[in-house]
């Protein structure tokens, strides 16, 4: 199919793209165009504008920063796989990442891309919320940070105003005890997830000292699992003898709790309920492994 | 209208296109590169896939006016002189295709994965080709081709650097 | 070879340069010969319909119904023939008078109603995506945007969407002849006598989901008039067929009327049919007197090829305590959809002589009803009929063999028809020629190691293995090959099942072979060389194929129901024997020698005894000269030649599926997959392997992934390729497949069908696994497509999922 005509604006800065933003009604942030180009196409969306951000090298690349790892928002899920930095110092990024659909698509696709679409099937807003990313946001006004718990409001609306642009997000590089897992069930390679969990565990002599867990598709937005987190603290690591009880599953019972998952073509609630304890229970045993 | 510079198999073109127009539209309708075929509206078969700035990418899901400046390389721009890609020729000696419509999209994707791992395993070569849907083969003969490809695509740059090394007389 | 030839001056020059080859004694048949078709496909050098650009050529959309079942009230398009570059917009009243009604060549029973069926929506739509307007504009940008603007208001009507409730009193009505479409029943043997008394019965329902075929290529078409005669270009299987029916649908002569099957991406089926769109562009060219071309997006077909399978079944099995069946009976409801279409209505009719497999029992039983929704119409689809009856039967074996505590694979034995029993006639009356259930199993067994994953599973049962491993079998034959054309009579087919080949010899030796098959990916130009390059022994290499083009290929049946090698390679073998009777002939005229005492072999014809000879490219050479030809010989060797088969081909197989059942959260994974087919003598074993692969393929597809989904207002649900779920490499394993060979008896070739036996054959070998891993839950079913969620469900309650 054919999107309906809009107007092209190519800003030769931030700012420039900031005033096109506020100038009209209905203008869209045009990054790298895997998810919008789809709407366009079956016309669910009719923008004005169109601000393409993707010639702004400054919105481009990774940097180490300490106790965190810059993303910049234009940065393309391909370039995160490839970055040393995320793979070492925030691994659970590039876990998530290696799983959004394909080569090509990661090719074009960006980091900020995923985050500003703010879908809940999406990947990598469940990084975000795990992590306690900071997301730095720009207007005309100047910058603003956002924390990822206040960052995705509803389905597809995140807490951006129609003249911000996001410039990319603070990832927490987290210590050398972490372990790190994204765990995805989908029904085909391509297909969104059905549910996904983001798990980062802090291990310490054979016990979760600390986790941080955010569920993918369980609800209007990414959720944090804040109920399984409080369970899994202090909680022995070691699989459970014959017979007994596996305490981290135990922990992860209550993963679904404060989620509404959607009922879609490829599952109803309670059955995305049930894979929330489950695949919670795997993500944090892989991450812990 | 935008007016756009791009690239396409070694010929430069210059063109004015609405805001709208899809890449893969300017490749078929405009410049008659019908090579490349469009086989879904999301971004999922893949069959549109060519080489943007030497990197795979649904030809569907880019603007023509975002490929301004870039070089696009076409199933059609890949044979050198006559002679078959490599990939191409495994594709037609394992035979990796039927109808063929998804095939340029399967090729460009292979060539691509081949970038990062000239030596795939069967799963790599899978994986590599989750965005690329074929309704005919099955795939397996698809996966023994890419393999089989990326085996001669070594022979020949391992033959290359060689004849490098091989001092001036 | 021995003396000159006179040939003229041209024919010295032919005889004297390098392109008058030498025969051949390759025996290419056999060989896996690397296809001819790839090099246009692997460098991008194809045709495809929407390829083609004509001078002046306008682009076609069409506006469809956003509504299940309507009463259109009102159409507007004055705002929408005002939009920049439109050259016209329609709506169905402005075509009333000339676009008919779409055919339906299957009138299979004499109660079955045949509902109007116009291409463009009149006064009623009666599903989502039926066209109801179309403009017609300068680029297909333009097309797109005045769709917008059309006004088109809806008097809602009542969906009626699932067959039991569209059978029931006072249910509203698709059309006012109401919903029951026809209904069909067959018989053989006294199925009562089976049934009574009989120790273990199983009765079972399953259902066929409804499919979308996708095609990679979607459907376009172009359309063009010289003012006197038509050409049309589309995207189909069936050129042939659809230029008889488009000539009877909108009045062009049809000898006024070319049509043209370029490349084709792919069928499956489901470009086996006569379409609105095609019969809209041709009215569309003659009125406008430009041509013409439209083109499907992806979402737009999802909702408007037709779809595919779609059935209610019911299935008992009576059977002895050893095993033994004694009798099947179906109860069957298919979905037709909202209208009848080129073979709606025959789908379920070609699996009516299925449901037996290949098992010997006293009686069958079968009765089928066709109903009417308000949904896209159904149609064929890879197997059309086969794959359900396979699936029921193969599935019910299972389970009677899970009832009486034995192996399958041990039921199966004690039911099947020997390879002593051939030729078979079947309760179902049919003629089984050859066959050897007992090898293909033996070998399926071996390449699977059966046993050794019999005892895996027992072992993940004994330890409560969260991971179940499951092993089902499908032992299957299918009847393919359309078809005896008196059969077909027999069956209220609109239509014969022949087939039609010419086999052309130029001056250089070269040939020229025109089929009626109608290839879109099954690669007829590569095997059709090998059978001509044997039988007259020249060059693979100096062989053409031409087909897809009704002005070069005048007669033809196309390509569908695995019928081309077995039908059309036929023919064109015939036709090679015709040339070789001229050809001798003529021999034995410039070797001075009796036609009795002219041999023939690789090519060349020699006097029995002697080296005296001369090779089919020196008489093709001779009668282009013609100065010496018999009296009263036609200076050609050129033939034609029609092949209706006898009987049908049926290439059969053992299919066996291992699988891994995660339990916990309903995700299975395919650990190995072996298929042992044997489709009798083989051409090229690199495209019979090919057509497996992609056959088993579609059959683990409808298994475990695709579903076309329709919400309760009648609202397709899987529009887009994100929604309907197509495997990608990394959702399917790697096939082990082999063959065992038991030659047809029905055709010199020895040759059986191969396009549907892998989709007929594998969706039941995944369900039976899935099922067999987990049998310890109590789960005697899960409905396909097996899904996760569903899997879990099943694990979770038990009993049928």
């Amino acid at each position: 199919m054919i999107p309906a005509s809009f107007d092209y604006v190519r800003p030769s800065s931030v700012e420039e793209a900031c005033q096109v933003l506020a100038s009209g009604d209905d203008v869209k942030v045009l990054a790298g165009g895997q998810s919008l180009l789809p709407l366009l196409r079956l016309r669910l969306a009719y923008p004005s504008a169109l601000v393409d951000l993707g010639r702004l090298p400054e919105l481009r690349g990774v940097s180490d920063r300490g106790d965190h790892v810059f993303v910049g928002a234009l940065t393309t899920h391909d370039e995160v796989l490839r970055s040393s930095v995320i793979k070492e110092r925030v691994p659970l990024l590039a876990l998530a990442t290696a799983t959004v659909a394909d080569p090509a698509v990661r090719h074009r696709g960006t980091f900020g891309g995923s985050m500003a679409h703010a879908d809940p099937a999406g990947d990598l807003p469940a990084v975000a919320l795990a992590l306690d990313c900071v997301f730095v946001v720009r207007s005309a006004d100047g910058e603003r940070e956002i924390p990822a718990a206040d960052f995705f409001v509803d389905y597809l609306e995140p807490a951006l105003e129609p003249d911000e642009v996001l410039i990319g997000a603070r990832v927490p590089v987290l210590g050398p005890r972490w372990g790190f897992h994204y765990e995805k069930f989908h029904r085909t390679a391509q297909a969104w997830a059905i549910v996904g969990v983001a798990a980062a565990v802090r291990r310490s002599n054979g016990t979760v000292e600390e986790a941080r867990i955010a569920l993918t598709n369980m609800g209007p937005t990414p959720v944090r699992a804040s109920a399984v987190e409080a369970a899994l603290r202090g909680v022995d690591l070691a699989p459970a003898a014959s017979g007994g009880t596996d305490l981290v599953g135990e922990a992860c019972a209550e993963a679904d709790d404060g989620t509404s998952p959607p009922a879609d073509l490829h599952a109803r609630p309670d059955y995305r309920r049930h894979l929330a304890r489950v695949l919670t229970r795997r993500a944090v045993r892989a991450a812990s492994g | 209208m935008p007016r756009i510079t791009v690239n396409v198999d070694g010929i430069a073109y210059e063109e004015e296109v609405e805001p709208r127009l899809l890449l893969v539209h300017l490749l078929r309708d405009r410049l008659g590169r019908t090579g490349t075929p469009i086989g879904c509206d999301t971004g999922n078969c893949g069959a549109c896939t060519v080489m943007l700035d030497g990197r795979s990418a649904k030809s569907c899901s880019v603007l023509a006016v975002q490929a301004d400046g870039s070089d696009v390389v076409t199933i059609e721009g890949l044979a050198q002189g006559g002679e078959w890609h490599p990939m191409q020729r495994a594709f037609h000696e394992e035979h990796a295709l039927q109808c063929g419509y998804c095939t340029p999209g399967m090729i460009m994707a292979a060539i691509d994965l081949l970038r990062d791992d000239p030596d795939p395993s069967e799963e790599a070569v899978r994986e590599g080709l989750e965005g690329n849907l074929c309704r005919c083969t099955g795939y397996c003969n698809i996966v023994r081709a890419v393999r089989r490809g990326a085996a001669e695509m070594s022979r020949r740059s391992a033959s290359e650097s060689s004849a490098r090394e091989v001092p001036a007389p | 070879m021995t003396e000159q030839l006179d040939a003229g001056l041209i024919g010295e020059r032919i005889a004297e340069s390098d392109q008058l080859n030498p025969p051949s004694a390759a025996h290419e048949v056999g060989k896996a010969r690397r296809r001819k078709e790839d090099a246009r496909l692997v460098t991008g050098r194809t045709t495809w319909t929407d390829n083609i650009q004509l001078p002046g050529m306008m682009y076609v959309a069409f506006l469809r119904s956003p509504m299940a079942h309507a009463r259109i009230t009102r159409v507007d398009t004055s705002a929408a023939s005002g939009r920049p570059g439109v050259v016209a917009v329609y709506s169905g009243r402005d075509f009333v008078d000339e676009q008919g009604s779409l055919p339906c060549a299957w009138p299979v029973s004499e109660d079955v109603v045949i509902p109007d069926h116009p291409p463009m929506a009149v006064d009623e739509v009666r599903y989502v995506g039926e066209a109801v307007a179309c403009v017609v504009a300068t680029d297909r940008y333009r097309a797109a945007d005045a769709l917008e603007a059309i006004e088109i208001d809806y008097e809602p009507l009542d969906a009626v969407l699932d067959m039991t409730e569209a059978l029931a009193e006072g249910s509203p009505k698709v059309h006012e002849a109401g919903n029951q479409a026809f209904t069909w029943k067959f018989a053989g043997g006294d199925i009562e006598e089976a049934f009574r008394d009989a120790p273990v019965v199983i009765e079972r329902t399953y259902v066929q989901q409804r499919l979308i075929p996708s095609a990679m290529e979607p459907r376009a078409v172009v359309a063009t008039t010289d003012g006197d005669a038509f050409t049309l270009y589309s995207a189909t299987q069936i050129p042939h067929v659809l230029r008889v029916m488009l000539a009877l649908t909108t009045g062009i002569p049809e000898h006024k009327l070319r049509v043209v099957a370029p490349d084709v991406g792919g069928g499956f089926g489901s470009k086996l049919q006569v379409t609105a769109e095609e019969v809209l562009a041709l009215l569309l060219t003659r009125r406008l007197g430009r041509p013409v071309k439209w083109t499907e997006s992806r979402s737009e077909g999802n909702l408007t090829v037709h779809h595919g399978r779609d059935q209610l079944q019911r299935i008992s099995v009576a059977a002895d305590r050893d095993g033994r069946v004694r009798g099947v009976k179906v109860d069957l409801l298919a979905d037709m959809g909202a209208y009848l279409m080129l073979v709606t209505p025959g789908v379920p009719l070609l699996g009516a002589f299925m449901y037996n497999g290949i098992y010997k029992m006293d009686a069958y039983h079968f009765n089928c009803t066709g109903v009417f929704t308000t949904k896209m119409p159904t149609d064929a689809y890879r197997g059309a009929g086969r794959p359900e009856a396979t699936f029921a039967i193969e599935r019910a074996m299972d389970e009677l063999a899970h009832e009486l505590g034995m192996d399958p694979i041990e039921l199966r034995r004690r039911n099947w028809i020997t390879h002593e029993e051939f030729p078979y006639t079947t309760i179902c009356g049919l003629t089984y020629d050859s066959g050897n259930y007992e090898a293909a199993t033996e070998r399926a067994l071996a390449l699977l190691g059966y046993d050794k994953l019999r005892a895996e599973q027992a072992d993940r049962r004994d330890r409560r293995d969260p991971v179940q491993l499951g092993i089902g079998v499908s032992t299957f034959t299918e009847m393919c090959g359309l078809a005896p054309s008196r059969v077909l009579g027999s069956l209220s087919y609109g239509a014969g099942g022949w087939e039609h080949a010419s086999v052309r010899m130029l001056p250089t030796g070269k040939v020229e072979v025109v089929t009626g098959s109608s290839p879109h990916g099954q690669g007829h130009e590569t095997a059709w060389s090998q059978i001509v390059a044997d039988a007259l022994g020249v060059p693979f290499e100096d062989v053409s194929v031409l087909h897809g083009d009704t002005s070069v290929s005048h007669k033809g049946m196309d390509t569908y129901g695995s019928r081309s090698l077995v039908v059309g390679g036929v023919a064109v073998l015939a036709a090679c024997e015709k040339v070789k009777d001229r050809a001798k002939e003529l021999a034995a005229h410039l070797l001075e020698a009796s036609a009795d005492d002219i041999e023939f072999a690789d090519g060349t014809f020699k006097v029995r005894g002697t080296e005296a000879g001369r090779t089919i490219q020196e008489l093709a050479l001779a009668t282009f000269a013609a100065h010496d030809l018999p009296d009263g010989f036609e200076p050609a060797l050129d033939a034609d030649a029609t092949f209706d088969p006898d009987n049908f081909s049926f290439p059969h197989g053992t299919h066996l599926c291992a699988i891994e059942v995660d339990t916990e959260t309903g995700a299975s994974k395919i650990r190995t997959y072996v298929a042992v087919d044997d489709v009798g003598s083989v051409v090229n074993p690199l495209i019979v392997e090919g057509q497996v692969h992609g056959g088993i393929a579609q059959g683990i597809a409808q298994a475990l992934f695709e579903e076309a989904v329709y919400d309760t207002e009648g609202n397709l649900l899987t529009t887009t390729m994100a929604d309907y779920l197509i495997p990608s490499a990394a959702d399917l394993p790697d096939f082990v497949t082999d063959r065992t060979e038991t030659p047809a008896t029905t055709n010199p070739l020895g040759v059986k069908g191969v396009g549907e036996a892998g989709t007929i054959a594998s969706t039941p070998a995944v369900v039976n696994a899935i099922v067999d891993a987990l049998r310890p839950y109590g789960v005697n079913d899960v409905r396909m497509p097996c899904t996760p969620e569903r899997i879990w469900r099943a694990v979770t309650e038990g009993g049928d999922r």
